[in-house]
């Protein structure tokens, strides 16, 4: 009646939860995963023969603690040693399961944070959660970051011995504790997100970093209801990935708001973000990722690329410098003003910025365009020659070029 | 009679289904509204987004407050309903059980007062 796939399925948006919970019970990563992949199975068997329980969830963790519990067992007897812990008997289950309940947000936030270890360089952080938490195949994560798989699997090994090390504390966390913890995972779990929605080279197999990082921030969120950065940086995901299939070009070139079809929007998930960021923003509790979020919702609700709102953008990029004064988002305020006030008025902007972006392909391909708008063609050429020199990809240069050509 | 039916099951499975077993998890919906169509019976029907996306407004001395996340906090949640007519229970569980029942559980409950149409 239902098949194996599907309920794999099932199995896979259950997994984060049931994951935390037998790693908190193991305190032992590699133990939780081998019980959660027994689980797995004998959930594949039963659920195939006799249907779904009606707590699927509550089935995997007590399966998974059973089967966890055998090994050890099993490892003890090798050593010569009878393991004293009695089974727990079908009995216990309730009681067990709903101590698990309480500690559901710790346990799902200790599991990440343990992958977003600072240790470890961005890209093992986001592979080992991918490995670990979302349970992707390592040939698929090595896909996403265009690494061979024997590597990436070396890699995964590596970063989940150092990030073990230290990631298990499994005291109760304080406040202050569960706050930071999650700003360092929802800061992670942006950058997973980017690094799907930046990277072109292989649509689909990036593709995969923007879909579960969406998928892990709504678990959060399931879990942590009331955080407005959370909610802010879901509705900022969810925006940006519905505009996923109108960025690309027939020639694999990214596409500007200006050149894409806004009709391959997909509006389902423009209504959900703005959903979701209207319900933070009551909230009152201003964050970089909610003003992100209101500024790609400004570009959302702008039926044509003529109707955008750049002044209220540019009052929204001001805002965002308060948090992140940072010479990027100085660069996304100028390109927002240029729209707003004009070309003379952003490249007044661009000024400040020449140093510290000196290296930046974007900041030269910008200066160009503007000092290109108002004639200054002398300066818009030495900055296109020299974003060609800052390892463009084949169809940026070949955009560049062509820019070059017209001057 | 009106009566609702109510869809509950775990959230994030169906866009995890591979994109044959969504084709026959919508075709069963377009045969129950096909089977409710034909006896005039098809009120209207509503997918619900995502339960991060709700609020919940509850009494809380003389105010009424806006808390986050659904009403009750389940293991299922609430995802989707039909509002159909039908002459007796029998029919309405008749019609309910043409909904795809591989992940999903549905509540039939009758409707005391109904008003309104599309908005």
């Amino acid at each position: 009646l239902i098949g194996a796939r599907d309920i794999g399925a099932l199995i896979a948006a259950l997994r984060t939860r049931a994951m935390a919970a037998l790693y908190r019970q193991f305190r032992d990563v590699d133990l939780a995963e081998d019980a959660f992949q027994e689980a797995c199975l004998k959930a594949t068997q039963t659920w195939c023969r006799d249907g779904i329980p009606r707590d699927a969830l509550a089935w995997l963790i007590f399966v998974g603690r059973n089967a966890g519990i055998d090994s050890i067992r099993r490892a003890a007897t090798h050593r010569g040693h009878a393991a004293r812990d009695a089974m727990p008997d079908a009995n216990a289950e309730v009681e067990y399961l709903t101590e698990f309940e309480r500690e559901f947000c710790d346990d799902v936030l200790r599991l990440l944070f343990m992958c977003a270890h600072p240790g470890l360089p961005l890209q093992d952080q986001l592979a080992l959660s991918l490995k670990i938490v979302v349970g992707l195949p390592v040939q698929r994560i090595a896909r996403a970051f265009a690494t061979r798989e024997k590597t990436m699997g070396q890699r995964i090994m590596r970063s989940k011995q150092k990030a073990a090390a230290v990631g298990g504390q499994f005291e109760v966390l304080t406040h202050a504790e569960r706050a930071d913890r999650l700003s360092a995972v929802l800061a992670m779990l942006y950058l997973m997100f980017n690094e799907g929605y930046s990277n072109t080279s292989s649509d689909e197999d990036s593709e995969v970093l923007c879909v579960e990082s969406i998928r892990l921030l709504r678990e959060l969120l399931a879990l942590f209801p009331n955080e407005a950065e959370l909610m802010g940086l879901l509705s900022l995901a969810i925006l940006q990935h519905a505009r996923r299939k109108a960025r690309l070009s027939t020639d694999g070139r990214l596409l500007t708001l200006a050149e894409q079809n806004r009709s391959l929007w997909h509006f389902p998930f423009i209504a959900e973000g703005r959903n979701l960021l209207e319900k933070a923003l009551r909230k009152r509790q201003p964050g970089p990722y909610q003003i992100q979020a209101a500024i790609a919702t400004m570009h959302c609700r702008a039926s044509r690329y003529e109707d955008t709102d750049w002044d209220e953008i540019v009052r929204l990029y001001t805002l965002l410098e308060a948090f992140d004064p940072s010479p990027v988002v100085a660069l996304n305020k100028a390109a927002a003003v240029a729209q707003a006030s004009g070309p003379n008025a952003a490249l007044e902007l661009l000024g400040p910025l020449h140093d510290s972006l000196a290296h930046y392909l974007h900041f030269h391909t910008m200066h160009a365009a503007l000092c290109a708008t108002v004639g200054r063609n002398e300066e818009a050429r030495w900055s296109y020659k020299r974003a060609l020199g800052l390892n463009p990809t084949e169809s940026e240069a070949a955009h560049v070029r062509e820019k070059l050509a017209r001057l | 009679m009106y009566y609702a039916l109510l869809i509950y099951g775990a959230e994030g499975v169906f866009d995890r289904l591979s994109p044959e077993e969504q084709a026959r998890v919508m075709k069963k919906h377009d045969e129950l509204q096909s089977h409710l169509k034909a006896r005039g019976a098809f009120g209207s029907t509503a997918q619900l987004m995502a339960t991060s996306t709700a609020v919940s407004l509850r009494r809380h001395g003389d105010e009424v407050v806006v808390l986050d996340g659904p009403y009750a906090e389940t293991k299922e949640q609430f995802l989707g309903l039909y509002l159909i007519k039908a002459n007796n229970l029998e029919e309405a569980i008749a019609a309910g059980k043409l909904l795809p029942f591989d992940f999903w559980g549905a509540e039939i409950r009758p409707i005391q007062w109904l008003a309104g149409g599309p908005i």
